[in-house]
């Protein structure tokens, strides 16, 4: 059980910063989901708070103790890596309870541990076995195995499930979920996988460059995203994004106006999704179907917007069968499902 | 190319057997030559086959060394014993040197490191005989002539083996490091409950080469030893060899040679299955 506060973490490395002034609040029990481009900083945050790598300045503190000095293993925290680095030569049983041997735990206590942890990952039947003849999925409950029976304060996931196939991926995904539940251990994760972020983060943190773009629920995030970058980040396929002129409450996009609820002024970036565009013939967009893709549940039809080169994209529940290509279509969509950003600083306006 | 005729196959393996028989022929000579009596080896036709005095020339030899009037040796036994010890501490103490200072040269961001590793590196330019002179001026003054710590550690830095391991710790994944770092594993347990297991298969071929490297040795031991009682097997088949008018007891040296190649061999041997495929690359 804990409760992080990060305040006004910066690191560098030589030139190259890579966490700019970043604070945040975890509290007890929470699963944080942290996501981000490639290269953003996920990884050295976490590192950071497990204490593989030391802060330039600004404090990192678990249960309103400062943890800035302290070594990993004082910390209480556990963490699983993407590619689990099991210990090659010792058995599984060995992997999950060396840390609880160097603790200097009591043989029973390591037994009982260790064999609870693998109840409840299904690995009792393997606990004699090397890493090399585990499968990919097996090795991933013998890395969480051994954060387990530490019973440690935080739990850090980095890209865990990145190394699996696609189905077990989602079974794993539920399992870390229900785990997380089971032990209330405050826990951070790192993902670029936006379903599974979606469905595991009780909050999320959406990272850019070394900042921090948006904190919130999945759902806030997805419906209220608070910058121009977690708009376009978060959803797939990626929200449609067109420049406009706004004036009082009317927004004036390439040759159509679109009312607004808003009054603002000036330049704004009109975000709407993909999926709450739909095909009206009253609708105040035109545009040519440019290609269409068919990816199963839903269609993705490509447009550009007529007299102008932005080009939109429609997702519509099922299969249309209809041969749109080079067609002109309307479209529409629902007033309060729009997004405004401001051009200056990218920040929501609506 | 890969021919899979049977008239090529057959023409490789004659071909492969007669190169065995070309290399292995001087070594059967040898062998025959320890079974049999000095007459038969003096007197021509040399014989090709193995004599009946295998126990005789082999335990004289072992337990009592030259006969006399053939130059005085002690026991092959004793040679043995000297260049067993000479052998395994040159190996043993290579390999926990070159563990440790790959370790610290992997592992630790310490002033200098760069520097100290190129000054390892560049000692693997520099042979025994380059160095021969001053390190015996030096061993000389620290009263170490005719001991098996002076046969021992002159010989024991090496460059070949710290840069073998550096380039091994170099391909163990950073993740495996933190995660012992996570479990709380200090830096010399991590080094001696993970690093040392998982370098076991190199380890193992290193021991081979350096047992090798060790029991060859001839130049070293003869500079450090004048005491017959410290002289190695390498030495001591030198020194039966007759020079001059002298006469060698040819079935007494034969005999010595086989058995100077039998620890090495046995090495090999039983090292072997220790040369299992590589831990770290099957965990892919
Ligand atoms: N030890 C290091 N020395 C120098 N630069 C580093 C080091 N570790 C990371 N970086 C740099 O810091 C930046 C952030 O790296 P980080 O690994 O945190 O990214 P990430 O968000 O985890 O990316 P990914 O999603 O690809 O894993 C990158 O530009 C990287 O090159
Ligand atoms: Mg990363």
């Amino acid at each position: 059980m804990a409760k992080i506060n990060l305040n006004n973490i910066k690191k560098s490395f030589g030139k190259n910063t890579v966490i700019q002034d970043l604070s945040v609040d975890i509290n007890d029990g929470e699963l944080i989901v942290i996501v981000g481009p490639s290269g953003c900083g996920k990884s050295t945050l976490l590192r950071m708070i497990a204490g593989l790598e030391e802060v330039n300045s600004g404090d990192i503190i678990i249960n309103n103790k400062n943890v800035n000095n302290l070594e990993p293993m004082e910390r209480n925290i556990a963490m699983v890596f993407q590619n689990y680095a099991l210990y090659p030569h010792m058995t599984v049983f060995e992997n999950m309870s060396y840390g609880l041997k160097i603790q200097k735990t009591p043989k029973d206590e390591i037994n009982s541990r260790v064999k609870e942890a693998a109840e409840i990952l299904e690995l009792s039947e393997l606990l004699e076995r090397k890493p090399n003849q585990l499968s990919g999925g097996q090795r991933q409950r013998v890395a969480m195995g051994r954060a387990i029976v530490r019973k440690p304060d935080v739990f850090l996931f980095d890209e865990p499930l990145s190394n699996l196939d696609a189905k077990l991926r989602v079974q794993m995904r539920l399992e870390i979920k229900k785990l997380q539940r089971k032990l209330n251990v405050t826990s951070l994760y790192v993902t670029h996988d936006q379903v599974e972020a979606m469905t595991l983060a009780d909050k999320m943190i959406v990272m850019n460059e070394g900042n921090v773009e948006h904190i919130g629920t999945p759902l806030d995030v997805y419906q209220q995203p608070k910058s121009l970058f977690t708009a376009q980040f978060i959803g797939s396929p990626a929200m449609n994004i067109l420049k406009g002129t706004a004036d009082g409450n009317e927004i004036k996009i390439g040759d159509f106006k679109i009312k607004s609820e808003n009054s603002y002024s000036g330049e704004v970036n009109f975000g709407i999704r993909p999926e709450h565009l739909s095909i009206d013939d009253n609708g105040p967009i035109k545009a040519t179907v440019e290609f269409i893709e068919l990816i199963g549940s839903n269609t993705l039809i490509h447009c550009r917007i007529k007299n102008s080169n932005e080009v939109i994209v429609v997702s519509i529940p099922g299969i249309i069968q209809e041969n749109l290509s080079r067609k002109e279509i309307k479209l529409n969509f629902d007033q309060s499902k729009i997004h405004l950003f401001n051009t200056k600083d990218n920040s929501r306006i609506n | 190319m890969i021919e899979k005729n049977k008239k090529s196959y057959f023409a490789s393996h004659i071909g492969l057997i007669l190169g065995i028989i070309f290399i292995f022929f001087p070594v059967w000579l040898t062998f025959v030559a320890s079974t049999v009596t000095q007459e038969d080896i003096i007197k021509p036709p040399f014989p090709l086959l193995p004599g009946p005095h295998f126990f005789e020339n082999y335990s004289y030899a072992l337990f009592e060394g030259t006969p006399e009037g053939y130059g005085k040796n002690i026991p092959v036994l004793k040679l043995l014993f000297n260049s067993a010890i000479m052998a395994l501490g040159i190996t043993i103490g290579k390999i926990i040197i070159s563990l440790l200072s790959a370790f610290a040269i992997v592992y630790f961001r310490f002033p200098g490191r760069k520097f100290f590793f190129w000054l390892i590196f560049i000692t693997l330019m520099l042979p025994v005989e380059v160095r021969i002179v001053p390190t015996y001026e030096i061993a000389a003054k620290l009263n170490l002539l005719n001991s098996y710590a002076g046969l021992i550690f002159p010989l024991i830095a090496s460059a070949t083996a710290t840069f073998l391991f550096r380039q091994f710790f170099m391909t163990i994944p950073n993740e495996m490091v933190e995660a012992a770092r996570m479990d709380g594993a200090k830096p010399m347990k991590f080094f001696i409950d993970i690093l040392v297991p998982i370098s076991r298969t190199n380890i193992a071929a290193l021991f081979v080469i350096l047992f090798i490297y060790g029991w060859n040795q001839y130049l070293w031991p003869l500079l450090m030893t004048t005491d017959p009682n410290m002289n190695t097997i390498v030495m001591g088949i030198n020194q039966m060899i007759p020079g001059g008018d002298d006469f060698g007891h040819w079935p007494t040296i034969m005999a010595t040679s086989i058995l100077a190649m039998v620890p090495p061999v046995l090495i090999i041997i039983t090292m072997q299955k220790f040369f299992v495929k590589g831990l770290l690359e099957s965990e892919k």
